[in-house]
């Protein structure tokens, strides 16, 4: 085996495959678990102020609670179709744990 | 004061009963006096850990139905003066711990000056396992390195906060030791197990300790004695460090490196 992956090149340890799918599956539970009521009203509010302005497929808009250091951040993401390709990214800092 | 330890994991089979049997031991061998019970209503095993299965006339649903006295149902350990046992009912009825009774019990115990109290917690997210982390001041999170465990882990964490009574009356969050158990130093080195950093990393709660994978812990078992009491074994010596480091003494990890067996002992096929 050592010597096989010596001529092959080595594939990644399978610890770190483990670390880094539990690193992704865990972000994601944590948020469900702690996540507040507000986000799904937020989101649907948010999908209507914009829908105003721009057409915009309505699950193109993604609310999510992160935690960084010691702030609570709603990270809200918007994909804009056609003209201004790229997504448009707002960052709020709300509120202290 | 008394401090209420709930050995807990979410996932079975990583080690809750032998640490509970051996935590309790090391708190009790430091002359402290403990009483370790077993919350695994219908799935009693912390009594055969403890070697005293045979002594076992009332259990911990018969105390709450006060159908004995807490004297009488609990059964003092053959090998520490100041360690106590209460055994978990066989009952089949899920019911059988009720929260009040519980509560009842621990304040007995507060009455009769018991300095620490270490509730075995059975698998899952079950009631058994609520009435286990309800009154606990402080977890013993126990953890192998390996990815159901680590997610297991993580969900108790989120409960312990949620359901326990001292978060919940704001007394403070329950305070959390993550306790590694089954950890293979080789096999961390090969890159087949996750690191005990790395877990820690991914959990996020402080590490009050490394039990290496050893075959010491099945011969505990098999003759009922806490695994504490293997004298010489890296297994007994690292539950020591977890019981001083736990009483706030600092210890440096033992047996996470791997030393590669010299030529000697690979020629006579030591591992």
């Amino acid at each position: 085996m050592s010597l096989l992956s010596l001529l092959f090149g080595n594939k990644p340890k399978s610890a770190e495959v483990a670390k880094e799918r539990l690193q992704i599956i865990l972000a994601r539970e944590r948020t469900g678990r702690s996540a507040p009521d507000f986000l799904p009203a937020l989101q649907k509010d948010l999908v209507e102020v914009i829908l105003r302005y721009v057409t915009i497929n309505p699950e193109d808009i993604k609310v999510a609670l992160e935690r960084q250091d010691n702030y609570d951040v709603i990270d809200v993401n918007i994909v804009v179709p056609d003209i201004p390709a790229r997504p448009v990214s707002l960052h709020s800092v709300v509120r202290t744990p | 004061m008394t401090r209420i330890i709930v050995v807990t994991s979410g996932k079975g089979g990583v080690g809750k009963t032998t640490t509970s049997a051996a935590f309790a031991s090391g708190l009790a061998m430091c002359g402290f006096k403990t009483a370790v019970i077993d919350f695994d209503v219908g799935l009693r095993n912390l009594d055969l850990i403890m070697g005293c299965e045979r002594r076992v006339v009332y259990d911990f649903v018969n105390v709450i139905n006060k159908e004995a006295t807490l004297n009488q149902g609990l059964i003092k350990d053959k090998h520490c003066d100041s360690l106590f046992v209460l055994p978990a009912s066989q009952t089949r009825d899920k019911d059988a711990l009720t929260e009040e009774g519980v509560e009842r019990v621990i304040e007995e115990l507060k009455a009769m000056a018991f300095e620490y109290i270490v509730c075995d917690s059975p698998a899952g997210i079950e009631t058994g396992a609520l009435m286990a982390l309800r009154f606990a001041d402080e977890a013993l999170v126990v953890t192998n390195p390996e990815v159901s465990s680590v997610r297991d882990s993580d969900r108790i964490l989120g409960i312990l906060q949620a359901k326990s009574k001292r978060a919940q009356d704001g007394r403070g969050p329950v305070k959390e030791h993550l306790l590694l158990t089954r950890y293979s130093p080789k096999r961390v080195n090969d890159g087949e197990m996750l690191s005990y950093k790395d877990v820690q990393e991914i959990l996020r709660i402080p590490l009050i300790g490394v039990i290496p994978e050893s075959e010491a812990v099945l011969q505990a078992s098999n003759k009922g004695t806490p695994a504490v009491h293997l004298q010489g074994t890296n297994v007994a010596e690292a539950y020591l460090d977890v019981v001083a480091r736990f009483l706030g003494e600092e210890r440096q990890m033992r047996f996470v490196d791997y030393q590669k067996p010299g030529l000697f002992k690979r020629l006579l096929g030591g591992r």
